[in-house]
Parts: structure tokens; C-alpha cells; sequence
């Protein structure tokens, strides 16, 4: 079935972008990410603009956030205040983002700045993550505690603690500067909307070893702070850019529902290593794709590219 | 622009004629089968006819042009170990759809001079290049592969249309509208050709539009777009909201 996308201007099966939906949102529920930086170059693959990926992509995280944060809410596994600080940086990051973005697309440069922007954080965090799961790696992690992410406390004091702006986090037991979240929700807010992701996977890591939050509220917070700043990007893109297409935004929230679903009950079944390691491999397999593309000679060496705005 | 400019051209031209031949009856009339082609959800490409009589024996010539505006061509080069869009340039006022269709080969028929004055043939398009005159060497390989990609989408077609003619008087020609066809106003030109030079040319205008549900999202969008915007958002927890409810249930 064909079905015409308005924004995007181009016909697709409808049922390939539900199943899209469905194999991204099987892994999200497995893996508890958000699934943006696989479905942003999937749909770069099938032909839809890359600027209208990134801005629809972001549309669906604001769904697919908003259904995950509640059962985080329920268990009271969300830091409000922490999250507040973020999405006021996250904010402030995904309006540059946007506003970069636009100036890329008219500097013609917009597809290499997302798939460099790929490369790089996917490559660094599937490889991060591959070494973590490595059998080694792990039996010296049971031998030396100190290492693992939860560990904080007097022993543990750098520079990070010397910022300025102490806030306390009553929910996550921390007293720190308020700048550290602040700067990582800037940092992950301008990477957000440049690449159309929600920006979890590399919220997630910051979280637990900038910050030091406890394992718990760190997904829930996180979840909370996507659901605003890809909001905001929505906006922006939709306003500045144009690049917003609900009709396939609505296709991919279907299919990333169903298959949360059965990813979550698979997910139950497997061993916690297993899936990390498998999602370490998926992550540098999307980068080793993207990485090639921008290496191998491309077929024709001239192409046309938007109009340069005024 | 360039559809105004050519208009005016052919505007003159059809008064020269006409003041030579009786004005009751004029030399050339044509007209398309369809004033208005509907892009909708379903919209696979779309065949035109386009007919029309002359006064007596000659050869037409005939020229579709799409709305035109800005291209900007990119070249990519290696830079390091991966190829970047390093140079570009704008080409102003291009036909956004170019095709052409004869009764016979147009040399057999037609001057150079007057070919090139009346831009048919891709050869003959003028191509005005954004800012300062750049090094023609340049201009001409990045003009070339503005026509390639166009060729490529099935938007110029560099391989002469046929147009029937019948008792050398009515004559005929299709022309086709690929699903990737642009939306605008677009401008066919009709030649007359007799004994080497432009007898008597017309211009008929028809539309291409979107048209359903499609075309009034992408009208809404851009017309509206910060409303658009909070819709999207609205929907989007909305969606995210039942999808929660539903998931806690199981």
C-alpha cells in the first residue's frame, strides 16, 4: 500500500515504514533506548530528505517518551528537579542545534554534519560499550567494585566539584553545581537536533559517570528531559525549517508501539550481557554503514542541493 | 521569469505574423487536453495531449517548460578520507521541467540562430549563473551535470518527442508527467517553422497542482507552521499518552 507523505514529497509502502517502526521500536523495547539514531539513518536509507528524517524522528521520540516515562513516574524513579535543570540547558542546546542546522542545509553541508555526527558518538559508544561486555572486562569489575558507576562518595572528588551554583538533588542524594547538568543537557540538546535522536544514549552514560546519579532515576530523568527538548526541536524544526511530517510520524509511532512490546517481553528472557553486547554490535554496524558511505567514492560527484537562503 | 520573458518574445512575434497573414484566421492553434493535472495521494505520472491545426504545410516545433527557480549544484571532492561538498554553483531561473518534441529532426527544419533565440533544445537553455562570471571551463561542467541529474529524474529528456502530422494540417503530440513532476504554472510552446524561420508561434499555459488531503498538510505546514508544530506535539503525547495507558494494562 502506498501512501503519499505530504512534507517528505514522496510515496512509500506504508507497511515498510510500519515494519521500521516495528524492528526499531522490537529494540528499544529490549534495550530501553529510544531507538532515534537507528531509525534517523534507516529512513535516510530509504530515500526520505535527511533534514525531514531529523525533524520527524524527533516528533516520534515526544510519543515514544512520553509512554516510557510513565511507569518510570509510578516508581518514582524520575528526578524532577535534575530534570528541570537539564531540559532548561537541553532547551537552550536544541534551539542552536536547530538554528545550525539551517545554516548547514544552506552551506550544503547538513548530510555530512549528521552522518560525521553519527560516526562519531555511535562509534565511540558502541565501541565503549562492546569492551564493557567483553567476559574480561567483566570478571575484573566483580573483583573491583570501586569501578563500577554507583560508586561515588568522599573518596571521589574532582574537579567537577569545585563548580559553582551547589544545588541539592533530594532524589537522586546529590549535592552538586548545578552547571554539570545544565552543560550536559546543552551539549546533548545541540547533538539532538542536528542528528534527530532524543539523545539517551549518550544522556544515559553522562548521567552516570559525569554527574554520578544512581543507576535507578537515571533512565526515568532522562526520559523525562527527551520528552521536552525534542519537543522543542519539533517546534523549531517545524517553524524554521519545515522539515516535521506527521503522516509519517504517525506510521512509525504505530509500528514502534507493537514492537516495544514484544521487544520488552524478549528482553525478559535474555541475560543482561547478551544485550548489551548485541546492542554494542547494532550501534557499530549503524556506524561502520554510515562511515563507509562517507569513505567510498559516490557515483556521480555533483548533486543538487537546496536553495542557499537568504 | 523566464516563462514571462519567452511569453513577450513569442507575443511579438504572433503579432508579426498575424499582421502578415488575414487576422481572421490564424496561422497556428493550439491547445492541451488537460488545463489542470491533480497530484494526489495516488499520483503515478500523467499523459497530456496536446493539439492544434495549422494554416498549411510547415514544421512544429514544440517546448514544455516547468516553473523555474534557483539550482544550486554541488560538487563533491575528497577531502581527507571522505568526500565533502566542497564546491557549488547557482544557476538562476532554470526550468524546474524541460522537454522538447518536433515533426521532424530540427535540424532538417529549423536554423541554429533560431534555435538558440527560442531556447529549444537543452543545448540552447540559457543558464545565468548567481553573482560574479565565473571561468566558463566551470560553469560548463557544473551546467552539464545540472542537465544529467535532471535527466536522471526524469525531469529533462534530451531525446526528441514525436509530433503527428496530418494532411499538413492538425498535429499532434503527448506529453508525459512523471510522479516527481514539480507543482506551478507550466508554459507550452508551440513553433511554427516555414521555409527556415518562425511563421507564427503560440503559448499555452496549463497547471500542475496538488490536490487532497496531502496538499493541504504541506499548505498547512508551511502556511501555518507554528500551529502545525503544536499539533504535531499535541499528537505526539496524545499517541504516547494512550500507548503508556495500553502498555500498563498488559
Amino acid at each position: 500500500m502506498q501512501i503519499y507523505l505530504p512534507i517528505a514529497e514522496m510515496s512509500v509502502n506504508a507497511f515498510l515504514i510500519l515494519g521500521m517502526g516495528g524492528a526499531v521500536g522490537l529494540l528499544s523495547g529490549m534495550f530501553g533506548v529510544g531507538g532515534g539514531f537507528l531509525m534517523t539513518p534507516l529512513l535516510i536509507f530509504v530515500g526520505v530528505p535527511p533534514a525531514v528524517a531529523v525533524g520527524t524522528e524527533a516528533n516520534q521520540i515526544v510519543a515514544s517518551s512520553v509512554s516510557g516515562v510513565f511507569a518510570h513516574m509510578r516508581r518514582g524513579n524520575v528526578d524532577l528537579k535534575m530534570g528541570a535543570v537539564l531540559t532548561v540547558g537541553g532547551f537552550l542546546g536544541s534551539g542552536i542545534g536547530v538554528w545550525v542546522f539551517s545554516i548547514l542545509r544552506g552551506l550544503g553541508q547538513i548530510e555530512l554534519a549528521i552522518s560525521l555526527s553519527y560516526v562519531i558518538f555511535l562509534g565511540i559508544i558502541g565501541a565503549l560499550m562492546l569492551w564493557e561486555s567483553l567476559p574480561g572486562v567483566i570478571s575484573r569489575r566483580k573483583n573491583a567494585p570501586s569501578l563500577s558507576p554507583n560508586a561515588r562518595g568522599a573518596g571521589r572528588h574532582t574537579w567537577i566539584h569545585g563548580l559553582p551554583f551547589k544545588m541539592r538533588f533530594t532524589r537522586s542524594r546529590l549535592y552538586i553545581s548545578a552547571v554539570v547538568p545544565f552543560g550536559i543537557g546543552f551539549v546533548v540538546g545541540v547533538l539532538a537536533a542536528i542528528m534527530g535522536v532524543g539523545g539517551g544514549f549518550i544522556m544515559v552514560p553522562a548521567m552516570i559517570y559525569l554527574i554520578g546519579m544512581p543507576t535507578q532515576v537515571v533512565i526515568g530523568t532522562s526520559l523525562f528531559q527527551i520528552i521536552f527538548v525534542t519537543a522543542n526541536t519539533t517546534f523549531l524544526q517545524a517553524t524554521i525549517n519545515q522539515t516535521v511530517d506527521v503522516i509519517l510520524a504517525i506510521l512509525l509511532l504505530i509500528g514502534a508501539v507493537i514492537g516495544a512490546q514484544i521487544g520488552a517481553r524478549i528482553a525478559s528472557r535474555m541475560k543482561s550481557v547478551q544485550l548489551r553486547s548485541l546492542l554494542a554490535l547494532i550501534v557499530l554496524g549503524v556506524a561502520l554503514r554510515l562511515a563507509f558511505d562517507l569513505v567510498a567514492t559516490p557515483g556521480d560527484l555533483f548533486r543538487l542541493g537546496a536553495e542557499v537562503p537568504e | 521569469m523566464t516563462g514571462f520573458r519567452s511569453f513577450a518574445i513569442v507575443a511579438a512575434i504572433v503579432s508579426i505574423g498575424g499582421g502578415s497573414a488575414r487576422a481572421q484566421e490564424p496561422a497556428l492553434v493550439a491547445d492541451v487536453s488537460e488545463h489542470l493535472v491533480a497530484i494526489t495521494s495516488g499520483f503515478t505520472g500523467k499523459e497530456v495531449l496536446l493539439f492544434g491545426s495549422t494554416d498549411g504545410p510547415g514544421d512544429i516545433a514544440v517546448v514544455v517548460k516547468g516553473p523555474t527557480g534557483d539550482e544550486t549544484v554541488r560538487k563533491k571532492t575528497r577531502f581527507g578520507p571522505i568526500w565533502i561538498n566542497s564546491d557549488s554553483v547557482t544557476f538562476r531561473d532554470v526550468p524546474s521541467f524541460y522537454r522538447i518534441a518536433s515533426s521532424r529532426p530540427l535540424e532538417e527544419f529549423a536554423p541554429e540562430a533560431l534555435l538558440s533565440r527560442f531556447q529549444i533544445g537543452e543545448e540552447y537553455l540559457r543558464l545565468e549563473t548567481e553573482g560574479e562570471n565565473p571561468e566558463p571551463a566551470r560553469v560548463s561542467e557544473f551546467r552539464d551535470a545540472l542537465i544529467r541529474i535532471k535527466t536522471k529524474d526524469r525531469l529533462y529528456d534530451e531525446s526528441l518527442g514525436a509530433v503527428n502530422m496530418m494532411s499538413n494540417r492538425l498535429f499532434r503530440t503527448s506529453l508525459f508527467f512523471p510522479a516527481n513532476v514539480p507543482t506551478g504554472t507550466y508554459f507550452v510552446e508551440v513553433y511554427l517553422f516555414r521555409n527556415g524561420s518562425v511563421a507564427s508561434a503560440e503559448i499555452v499555459p496549463f497547471n500542475i497542482s496538488k490536490i487532497g488531503f496531502g496538499a493541504d498538510v504541506y499548505d498547512f505546514a508551511h502556511r501555518f507552521s507554528w500551529i502545525y508544530g503544536l499539533l504535531a506535539i499535541a499528537l505526539a503525547v496524545g499517541a504516547g499518552w494512550v500507548a503508556g495507558a495500553l502498555f500498563k494494562r498488559s
